[in-house]
């Protein structure tokens, strides 16, 4: 098994597919809760099939944090630019391959929007680092 | 002697490990070595009540064999630092004292020197009598981090027990009744116990406040504690649509909601007002049996609602949650202008400062303004349903527009 996270973004993602890109309070309330009730089925389906590891969404502020030296408050660099990419949130799973991460990434893209249509959204899929293995022949 | 063969009830164990706990500490027992011994006692009674059965004084049961274990423990570590130093370390009498010392060790766990998140974690451990797994279970955290925690709070209080700062006097029942509060409302923010293992922070804070009442019966506040606590429970099962789906107080199934924990959460209110000791859980327990007095949102009686709220602004000056909510309420009786005016005399930074102004600015009919403010609202949200429930507000009263 390999763990894979995925990460959903508020923005800095590839252009989105035309239409879908309308901000979820443009939506109906019935829209957003027929979205918010696709990622709770999908939450439970990834948990049932032993895939799901965690998942977390991400208030869209906040700010950059730097040490400043001892006896320095840290520096803070916020609220962010309106370019910066912005991370909504992540979903950690474990699956057998990465064939397998995109098909749930692209679950997780298929949630409902407007007029019940798949948002298409872009989900970023990333590999986790794994310790290293016990038994092993190579150079590390 | 209950029957041989019986299961331990668990409930029973949890029942009496604060209790027994209390009598340890009361004798002068450090607390984290009195918990230890009681851990110790309630193995022993797994171990031995299913043969024996449940002896007929269980408490005092434990309270021997966990005294008995600390001795030991006590014996062990004298005789390894020196042969000479004998500790006299007799077993009390054979039954347990019969005072109730559920206040003294609240007040031990929610001592002011803990942070509100290692008051509750060592209460519920301490008091709830709760494993630490179940513990962090509860708050998503690994079960090491609250291990540590927990212990890291354990020391906390035994060393300010030993600089003398312990913190066992009637007055401290405040910072217990705050511990309290916050725990319920962790829990209250949640969805309660999905799975077996789950354990629900209100439902246990709602259990110990009611222990604390039976320990100091004459306290009006911890009365309108636990009030205050029964009757935002009771609209629990209305308070979700689906799962995520926070359903707000005015759009709540009424039908829902717990009747008998209203009524229980007004009588027990009823009789704390009685007393004429006014205090502020008792002034928000009333605001909450006025909502859950209305039939219909629209039969919500807001006049007597302000008046609480006007008394509760005199019991805690300066708090700003209070004049923000006062403000809300201001907005039903004297209009939304009035309401808009009370809020705008507030620190715009506050927590749900926007929330309150689109909710006012809906009333006075300013869609516009008020949809736009349910999104920056949502923006400075602090949970995933609060926000997706402003956005479905912002998305409500959008659709209007259009």
């Amino acid at each position: 098994m390999a763990k894979y996270l995925l990460l959903k973004h508020y923005r800095g993602v590839p252009e989105m597919v035309p239409g879908t890109d309308a901000p979820m309070h443009e939506w109906t309330p019935d829209e957003i809760s027929a979205h918010v009730a696709f990622m709770d089925d999908l939450i439970e389906e990834l948990k049932a099939t032993g895939r799901f590891v965690d998942a977390q969404a991400l208030a869209p502020r906040g700010a950059f944090v730097r040490y400043d030296g001892e006896g320095r408050p840290p520096v803070t660099d916020g609220p962010f630019a309106e370019t910066k990419d912005l991370i909504a949130g992540w979903m950690a799973i474990d699956v057998d391959s990465e064939d397998e991460a995109h098909a749930v990434a692209a679950r997780l893209s298929s949630a409902p929007g407007q007029g019940a249509r798949p948002l298409h959204e872009w989900i970023e899929v990333r590999p986790f680092l794994t310790d290293a293995s016990e038994v092993t022949d190579g150079p590390i | 002697m209950s029957a041989p063969g019986g299961q331990v009830p668990e409930h029973l164990l949890r029942d009496l490990t604060p209790q027994v706990l209390g009598v340890l500490v009361r004798r002068g027992v450090d607390f984290a070595a009195a918990e230890d011994a009681v851990q110790e006692a309630l193995v022993e009674a797994v171990r031995r009540w299913p043969e024996s059965g449940v002896p007929d004084d269980p408490k005092g049961w434990l309270v021997t064999v966990a005294w008995r274990k600390h001795v030991d423990v006590v014996r062990s570590e004298a005789a390894r630092r020196t042969r000479e130093e004998k500790v006299s370390a007799e077993p009390p009498p054979g039954t347990a004292e019969r005072s109730d010392d559920t206040l003294l060790l609240l007040s031990r766990c929610c001592h002011p020197a803990l942070t509100a998140a290692s008051a509750i974690a060592l209460t519920l451990r301490a008091v709830g009598g709760l494993t630490t797994a179940q513990i962090a279970h509860a708050f998503l955290v690994p079960e090491t981090t609250m291990a540590q925690r927990i212990s890291r709070a354990r020391r906390t209080v035994a060393e300010q027990t030993r600089a003398g700062t312990g913190f066992d006097t009637p007055g401290d029942v405040t910072a217990v009744l705050r511990v309290l509060y916050l725990m319920f409302d962790a829990g209250f923010s949640g969805k309660g116990a999905a799975g077996p293992d789950d354990i629900d922070p209100a439902a246990e804070a709602i259990r110990l406040t009611r222990q604390l009442l039976a320990s100091v019966p004459d306290d009006c506040e911890v009365a309108g504690l636990l009030a205050l606590m029964l009757l935002h429970h009771a609209r629990r099962p209305a308070r979700w649509r689906a799962p995520g789906e926070l359903v707000p107080l005015d759009e709540q199934d009424r039908g829902l909601w717990d009747t008998r924990l209203v009524a229980e959460g007004v009588e027990i209110l009823q009789r704390a007002l009685a007393r004429d000791r006014l205090g502020p859980y008792q002034a928000q327990a009333a605001i909450a049996a006025l909502h859950d007095d209305a039939r219909t949102a629209d039969e919500t009686d807001w006049p007597q609602i302000l008046e609480w709220y006007d008394e509760l602004v005199r019991l805690t000056p300066g708090d700003a949650v209070v004049a923000l909510n006062r403000a809300v309420a201001v907005g039903h009786v004297d209009g939304a202008r009035a309401g808009l005016a009370e809020l705008h005399r507030l620190d715009p930074a506050l927590p749900r400062y926007d929330a309150v102004g689109a909710h006012l600015h809906e009333l006075a009919g300013e869609t516009e303004t008020a949809a736009r403010l349910f999104v920056t609202a949502a923006d400075a949200a602090t949970s995933t349903p609060e926000r997706t429930h402003l956005l479905r507000q912002a998305a409500r009263l959008r659709a209007r527009i259009r």
